[in-house]
């Protein structure tokens, strides 16, 4: 589940909020059914792709069902198809999943839910609720946005998950329909909208580095973990080098509502384009130059 | 037996966090360094399983047909294609060259 903006990045920018006032509760049911449909379809290829990893048709669902944060079960099931131990597997899928605890962290103060609400709520706070929720411009167009996308995604997700682990056997060798590569896709779909900065991408590269590097040498599971260090290392060097980083808050991530491009304005996507290099090289190196100089 | 304890850490761990950010007090998680890796860390985990799902099987490292898929998916990332067609590329390219090469 994920990548937000390519989900919606095609389509129209939906009609923002006429003038001042609140987004019609139709154009909101539409955002989050979109992303519903869209995103829940590939629960069928991580039920394939569990079942090709050796989980049986209960685990598989179970999966969907109680840990529902995508980056994370198709990390799990990876590592335990490479033959991790169940703790170093869950814990590569742990810390992919910390991340959600940024965007409740946002959506507390966006949706300020009853107490008793928060932990029923709490199960649906992933990458795609937070998403559209981010995108509306007030609590009531929030609200139904985070519930309608819960809800849509929740739905879809399990109920193909369950088609994906029933049909992997009627599949046979999933790796011949190429279905081994639908899990780096989604990982790979996942990164792209945070690769913003020179220092992402040191990151990134890093971490591909690292963990290719480790693989021959440690157990299964614990390359992926050592890849993570590459954020702190990335940061200290960065940090000695230059003056400190800017706080995240005006960057990217979980703490900034541009990520989220659902439903903003054209200019703003192309804008963002441009800054990705592809029409606009000289705002891209000017972004470097200013990057490398903090 | 040991999938199921995975399962169920996994499910724990990941139920606890999103309650976590949803029940803290603001300002807990809000120091920049904290914000700072919350962002990085999954830059460098997808990065790195992207990578070893592709480019490894067990402990030895391989290059395959699925090394063409997932540059199928980044061409997709690139023309700001669908979740659903980037994933789609990716298998329908590795599928394609694993049937011609056979």
């Amino acid at each position: 589940m994920g990548a937000l903006r390519s989900v919606l990045g095609v389509r129209e920018p939906t009609e923002i909020s006429d003038g001042a006032g609140a987004r019609p509760d139709r154009a909101v049911i539409r955002d989050a059914l979109g992303v519903g449909v869209a995103v829940g379809l590939s629960g069928f290829s991580f039920g394939v792709t569990s079942a090709g990893a050796g989980l049986d048709v209960l685990q598989t669902c179970a999966l969907s069902l109680f840990v529902f944060t995508g980056a994370s079960q198709f990390a799990l099931v990876g590592a335990l198809a490479a033959g991790g131990n169940p703790f170093t597997a869950a814990a590569g899928a742990f810390f992919l999943g910390i991340r959600n605890a940024f965007y409740g962290l946002r959506l507390a103060g966006l949706l300020r839910l009853p107490a008793a609400i928060r932990p029923l709520a709490a199960h649906w706070v992933i990458d795609e609720t937070a998403a559209v929720a981010f995108a509306q411009p007030d609590q009531r167009s929030a609200r139904l946005g985070f519930t309608v996308t819960g809800a849509s995604v929740f739905a879809l997700w399990n109920l193909t998950t369950l088609a994906g682990a029933l049909g992997a056997s009627a599949l046979g060798d999933t790796d011949a329909w190429g279905l081994d590569a639908a899990g780096p896709a989604v990982f790979l779909a996942l990164l792209a909208p945070k690769l913003t900065s020179a220092t992402d991408r040191a990151v990134a590269a890093l971490g591909v580095l690292l963990v290719l590097v480790c693989v021959p040498l440690l157990p299964a599971g614990v390359p992926v973990l050592v890849s993570a260090l590459a954020a702190p290392a990335v940061l200290a060097v960065r940090g000695r080098a230059g003056a400190g980083e800017p706080p995240a808050s005006d960057r990217h991530g979980a703490t900034a509502p541009e990520e989220y491009g659902a439903t903003e304005p054209r200019e703003v996507r192309s804008q963002e384009a441009g800054e990705r290099g592809a029409t606009a090289p000289q705002e891209a190196r000017a972004r470097e130059t200013e990057e490398s100089a903090r | 037996m040991s999938i199921w304890i995975a399962i169920a850490v996994t499910a724990a761990g990941c139920y606890l966090v999103k309650l976590l950010g949803l029940s803290v007090p603001s300002g807990v998680l809000e120091r920049p360094l904290v914000k700072r890796l919350a962002t990085l860390v999954p830059v460098a985990l997808l990065a790195a399983l992207t990578a070893q799902q592709t480019f490894s099987t067990g402990h030895s490292l391989k290059l395959d047909a699925s090394a063409a898929g997932l540059a199928a998916a980044a061409l997709a990332l690139l023309l700001r294609a669908p979740f659903l067609v980037v994933v789609g590329a990716a298998v329908v390219v590795t599928a394609l060259l694993r049937a011609l090469t056979g």
